[in-house]
């Protein structure tokens, strides 16, 4: 049973591109085959849209929303394997499954995604150095074709298919339900260490010591200052704790109430805030004890902060560049950056760890990665996204097609070298917009 | 509340109550239409840390049928606490006014169907003497609109005749509770265009929560329907009669 509908906007998190025509096919069961439309439109399974760009999207064609799908299906209390809907959310797994001494094996900066975009964007966290990603954790899936197949997906089975599902976009048909292992923990805190580096040089050296002691790394860099300040910010790193705190933590999570008004968001406003943030502490190094979801889920707590870039959106650059190429590529990045006085106040760096991903298309390799959001100014902003990725595709880098809205086809071709033997596994009824955008 | 049973129990916002049960480890018995469906809300609510659910299918539409499902689940789960009935489903408008026979079928899913399991589920609460009794209404039954009084008369008589039942249940411990929801983004209104009044069922669904174990009234859910309400009920009706609501 299926109908076709058009009642809400479904949108990208980066609410930019914004879908001029694309209508929702809503299914009532996973348990039926998928009832397609006779118009030649393709399908695309969207979950909670927190994908940047517009990898779930399929404008003038039709998603499916995926939301409603969120059963837990079974649970080994053994073992922790877990098998859920694909719509099941990870905020939803950890409501239920902290309190009993579990947690997700890969978490990324938001809690607010399906199990289903977790697998088709391969996603990785700040573990990615110990644990790789969030596709090494998948035992199997039941992915549904148009055809009407069913077929159980896994290491073992039908392994082509799973390799291209996972960071597969979404393309290669409706995965129904995921199965997952998930980790023990002894309580919900972390033992944290927080250490303040004065510029990229000392993020290096912070950053080669700390992933031999901590399990979780991630540095937020301050994108306004330059010199010998150039890249300075705040190495944050952690491991479960055995210890538990007695105090009650607040759990208040505040909406960002309407879309902000342009002006706001400028270099002088950037800049204060970057300065606040980066003196936030004053030694070198602070240790401390925190609950995972600050930890994890810093964002979350202000529900839509995609709203305060305004109407006009923003974009979500994320590249790769291999670590054995020396700093200055990453150096000259920065400056490249700070000098445009575009960038924003949330830039993210991390070093990846070699660990492979079973997926095609996955994103993570081995080197330094950078993440950073930039209003949607139009022109300027694209050109200085142009002139990045020349310095990245030189330096054998690659772009996340996640967080993208604009990358060249080119471009997605070097970074994603298999995607022609991925192409064949696409299920013919499916497209999304990124997907005709790269690869036409 | 260790035993609760919920009639329609695979519709959103029923799920999102059972789903708050079953972390506090009740023990669930579910009633709803669809067999595949209902078996893979109990296996979500077992996972979920539920102690047992046990389930069994209905006919909304036959009503008969009604007393004959109670008494079965009540072989198995012999003591309920607590029970919500939460079924319905929402009549296309224009379709009743020009078929008697939709209007019929709407006012038996909306309003004879839940008084059907209330006739019974009140006498057997009465003379257990304690327990929470919970249905879900709607704002709609507070004032007839043009564009969904058959809908608004099935709930409008629902929420009178469960007003009338808390008065006389009051009596012997029993509390009822009348649950107005107002938009809830929902199946059933899928085909509705989606604007700020809409509320996510696990909101809804956990206020329900709450009022069950609170045993309160008359709830409002979200809360701003209540001031809504109040101010659409005191529209005179000479001004009332002219508005396309």
């Amino acid at each position: 049973m299926a109908t076709n509908e058009k009642k809400r906007e479904h949108l990208s998190w980066g609410r930019y591109p914004r879908p001029q025509n694309q209508n929702a096919l809503t299914i009532r069961s996973l348990a039926e085959p998928l009832t397609l439309p006779a118009s030649s439109q393709t399908v695309l399974p969207y979950g909670l849209g927190r994908s940047y760009g517009d990898s779930c999207l399929n404008d003038e064609n039709l998603v499916i929303p995926m939301a409603g799908f969120d059963h837990f299906i079974s649970f080994d209390p053994n073992t922790g394997v877990l098998r859920a809907e694909a719509g099941t959310s990870l905020a939803t797994i950890l409501e239920i499954f902290a309190p009993k001494g579990w947690f997700l094996p890969v978490s990324p900066g938001t809690k607010f995604v399906t199990l289903g975009g977790a697998v088709a964007n391969d996603i990785h966290g700040k573990n990615h150095h110990v644990a790789g990603t969030f596709g090494r954790h998948v035992r199997r899936f039941e992915l549904l074709r148009s055809t009407g197949e069913r077929l159980i997906c896994s290491p073992t089975e039908n392994k082509e298919l799973f390799c291209a599902t996972i960071a597969g976009l979404g393309l290669t048909g409706l995965m129904t339900w995921i199965e997952i292992e998930l980790i023990p923990i002894r309580s919900p805190y972390l033992d944290t260490r927080t250490t303040k580096f004065r510029n990229l040089d000392e993020f290096f050296d912070i950053s080669k010591e700390s992933d031999a002691l901590f399990e979780y790394s991630v540095s937020w860099v301050d994108c306004t200052s330059e010199g010998d300040q150039l890249g300075r910010g705040l190495f944050m790193a952690g491991n479960f704790s055995d210890k538990n705190k007695p105090a009650k933590r607040a759990n208040l999570s505040l909406p960002f109430p309407c879309e902000a008004p342009g002006w706001l968001l400028n270099s002088l406003f950037m800049k204060s805030f970057n300065t606040l943030y980066y003196n936030k502490q004053r030694s070198r190094v602070v240790d401390g004890l925190t609950h995972y979801e600050p930890f994890f889920y810093p964002l979350d707590a202000i529900l839509n902060w995609n709203r305060m870039y305004g109407r006009r959106g923003f974009f979500q650059y994320q590249l790769v560049v291999p670590f054995e190429q020396d700093r200055s590529i990453i150096k000259e990045i920065f400056a490249r950056i700070t000098r445009s006085k575009r960038a924003s106040f949330l830039a993210v760096l991390k070093t990846f760890g070699d660990i492979t991903s079973p997926g095609m298309l996955s994103f993570p390799r081995k080197g330094v990665t950078l993440a950073l959001d930039f209003p949607n100014d139009g022109a300027p902003t694209r050109k200085l996204m142009d002139e990045l990725d020349s310095i990245v595709f030189a330096a054998g880098g690659s772009l996340y097609a996640a967080k993208d809205a604009r990358m060249s086809p080119d471009a997605f071709k070097a970074s994603y070298p298999r995607w022609q033997e991925f192409s064949s596994h696409i299920d013919p009824a499916f497209s999304s917009s990124l997907w005709r955008r790269v690869i036409g | 509340m260790k035993n609760v049973m919920i009639v329609g129990a695979t519709s959103a916002i029923a799920t999102e109550v059972a789903r708050e049960f079953a972390k506090m480890g009740a023990s669930l018995f579910l009633f709803a239409r669809n067999e595949v469906r209902l078996e893979n809300l109990a296996n979500d609510l077992r996972v979920r840390g539920a102690l047992s659910v046990q389930t069994a299918t209905f006919d909304a539409l036959d009503l008969p049928s009604h007393e004959r499902r109670l008494e079965q689940a009540l072989k198995i789960m012999p003591d309920i606490d607590a029970v919500l009935i939460a079924h319905g489903d929402l009549p296309d408008q224009s379709g009743c006014q020009k078929s008697y026979q939709k209007t019929e079928d709407a006012l038996r899913s909306n309003l004879l169907s839940p008084i059907a399991f209330l006739s019974w589920l009140a006498n057997y609460f009465e003379a257990r003497g304690k327990g929470n009794i919970a249905v879900i209404s709607s704002v709609a039954g507070d004032r007839g609109r043009q564009s969904n009084y058959v809908y608004g008369a099935a709930k409008g008589g629902l929420s009178t005749f469960l007003q009338g039942l808390r008065n006389r249940l009051a009596h012997s411990g029993v509390s009822v509770t009348t649950i107005k929801p107002g938009f809830v983004d929902t199946p059933m209104t899928a085909h509705l265009p989606k604007g700020p009044l809409f509320a996510q069922p696990s909101t809804v669904g956990k206020r329900i929560y709450k009022a069950m174990l609170k045993e309160e009234s008359i709830v409002y859910t979200p809360w701003f329907w209540s001031p809504i309400m109040l101010i659409i009920q005191h529209i005179p009706e000479f001004i009332f009669k002219r508005m396309r609501l």
